[in-house]
């Protein structure tokens, strides 16, 4: 039940974002979901990819800090009010978002949303005990 | 204006006799009352009396920094503490400061050297000195209060900071002689136009300005702005303080050394073989009259040259070039001394940051900025933003706690910083002065 991530440390510099999707993009990788998080001193690219591994070595080998991160794919059904259902579940329960970020791609009517929770195990038991469908890895990465 | 018309104008043989006769009791002195120097001079094989020309100084060992460091505090004072009037310590060396003594008689000489610079650069009884040099542990401030009480001059011990003031009180006093660092005599004159105060409007003659490197460029514009004659002086706490070396404002061309008091020489910092006038080098100092604080062959790390030309002043006194630069990696950044190493400690002592760094140094309407770009560990990076977040600022406190200096930390990638061989190129340091 847990999705892997792939996070970039990028120092603010013109064109690293670049660098790494030329990287990613020469290996045959395919992006399936990105965010970034940047404060004013650093960023980190957070991506879900079609070949974790594959996306890890290319861009050790060319010089990046990489590392890698469970996160939790969840279906949100595509209306007002999907999303906030989700959240107040997890709020009940005291479950914390540490980030989250939205997927390009639909699971038929429904939108997929990539959490990274504190606590993951909690958080997967909590939402599948209320009927949230959570997606596997192998369908996340080839959606 | 000649202060001391004797002195300061000696035919050279005689200059070289007091020189002499000065130094085989100062080698005497050291040698009887300063363990470091017995020690030193023993392992040379020389006796205090072996000097018999000028050129035996040449046979004398050298002092280091690092020598005065070893005998922290006191350890190098040719006195008994009941003897020494007065202590001052240098600014943010590596660990700890430097500490200098004086006895009444060294404070009377310092005060006359002050003097003797102060009216080289054309100030007299008469005039008012805003004198805005740090007082404190720092030889700046109260070395030019001295000078300028002897010389008869009304001072303003206006010290460092509270700009705004200093321009109402250069406004209301009517200050004539303007004492201060280079850079902070442009900041002063920002300040005053933004307080919609005509610099050149005021009484200032003339800005006497030390205590850090500049250029001719910098005076030009000092000068301009400013509407003053601006002349360089130097000194170094270990030697006296300010006081070592001054420029005439009737030439403004080389700062004349008050050799009866100092000898200079130049050096080759790699082999420590003295250069011949005319060539460039390190500056090394021996104090003649200094009771407290003796030092022989003391090396500056301070890049400069000698000449003998004579001037049209009418003193004597050999001159020296502007400093051009250290032969160590010592920075001086808004006037506090700064060794990378100083800021390497900080970066050891974190695990978020990999101790792979440059200190980028560069002047920015005439303030030195300093950068400080570091690698970050790879083993700390989990994927989350609170691995780094505080990272940056965190460094930027320690540094300024430590130095008290400001600086601006960036985190950079690992392996990104250029590795080295031989000794790292851990500074670049854009200012051009």
């Amino acid at each position: 039940m847990r999705v892997e991530q792939i996070s970039v440390f990028l120092e603010n510099r013109a064109g690293r974002l670049a660098e790494i999707t030329r990287v990613l993009g020469e290996a045959g990788v395919n992006i399936r979901a990105l965010s970034v998080a940047d404060t004013s001193d650093f960023g980190i690219l957070r991506i879900i990819v079609n070949d974790n591994d594959k996306a890890k070595a290319v861009l050790k080998e060319h010089g990046f800090t990489v590392s890698k991160t469970n996160v939790v794919a969840v279906e949100v059904e595509d209306r007002p009010g999907g999303l906030n259902h989700i959240l107040e579940v997890l709020g009940k329960e005291d479950i914390n978002v540490e980030y989250m970020y939205a997927f390009v791609q639909h699971t038929g009517k429904n939108a997929v949303i990539i959490f990274r929770f504190d606590d993951t195990d909690a958080a997967v038991r909590i939402l599948l005990n209320n009927n949230v469908k959570v997606l596997e890895g192998k369908t996340v990465y080839t959606l | 204006m000649i202060y001391d018309e004797e002195f300061e104008t000696l035919p050279r043989e005689a200059l070289d006799a007091i020189k002499l006769r000065r130094l085989q009791h100062l080698a005497e002195r050291v040698y009887a009352t300063v363990p470091f120097y017995k020690k030193a001079f023993d392992e040379q094989g020389i006796k205090p009396d072996h000097i018999k020309h000028l050129e035996d100084l040449q046979e004398l060992p050298f002092t280091m920094k690092q020598d005065l460091r070893d005998n922290y505090p006191f350890g190098m004072f040719a006195m008994p503490m009941e003897n020494v009037v007065r202590i001052h310590a240098s600014s943010g060396t590596t660990g700890k400061p430097t500490v200098v003594g004086y006895t009444q008689r060294d404070i009377n000489t310092w005060a006359e050297l002050m003097a003797r610079t102060l009216s080289a650069a054309g100030t007299h009884k008469g005039d008012i000195v805003h004198n805005a040099y740090g007082y404190g542990l720092f030889t700046g401030g109260l070395g030019f209060h001295y000078g300028a009480e002897r010389l008869g001059a009304s001072v303003i011990p206006v010290s460092g900071g509270n700009t705004k003031r200093q321009i109402l009180l250069m406004k209301d006093f009517g200050p004539t002689v303007l004492t201060c660092t280079p850079s902070y005599a442009l900041r002063l004159g920002e300040v005053a136009a933004d307080e919609g105060v005509d610099f050149r409007s005021l009484k200032f003659r003339v800005g006497v300005c030390g205590a850090e490197p500049w250029s001719e460029n910098m005076r030009t514009e000092i000068e301009e702005k400013l509407g003053i004659d601006a002349v360089d002086i130097y000194g170094l706490s270990e030697i006296i303080g300010p006081g070592v070396s001054v420029e005439c404002i009737e030439a403004k061309k080389g700062l004349h050394i008050f050799e009866d008091h100092f000898i200079p020489e130049i050096i080759n910092p790699e082999t420590g073989e003295v250069l011949p006038y005319g060539t460039p080098g390190e500056l090394v100092f021996t104090t003649l009259t200094k009771e407290a604080f003796p030092l022989i062959r003391y090396r500056t790390r301070d890049l400069s040259i000698l000449h003998r030309e004579p001037c049209k002043c009418g003193r004597t006194l050999m001159r020296m070039g502007r400093i051009t630069g250290r032969s160590d990696d010592m920075l001086i950044i808004r006037g506090v001394n700064v060794f990378p190493s100083q800021i390497e400690s900080v970066l050891m002592a974190r695990n978020d940051v990999a101790p792979y760094y440059v200190l980028i140094v560069d002047r920015k309407e005439q303030m030195d900025t300093l950068q400080v770009q570091v690698e970050i560990n790879e083993e700390a990076f989990s994927g989350a933003v609170k691995d780094f977040q505080t990272a940056a600022l965190d460094i930027e406190k320690d540094i300024k706690d430590m130095l008290g200096v400001s600086c601006k930390v960036q985190l950079v990638e690992p392996k990104t910083i250029q590795r080295s061989e031989g000794k790292a190129q851990r500074v670049i340091d854009k200012r051009k002065l």
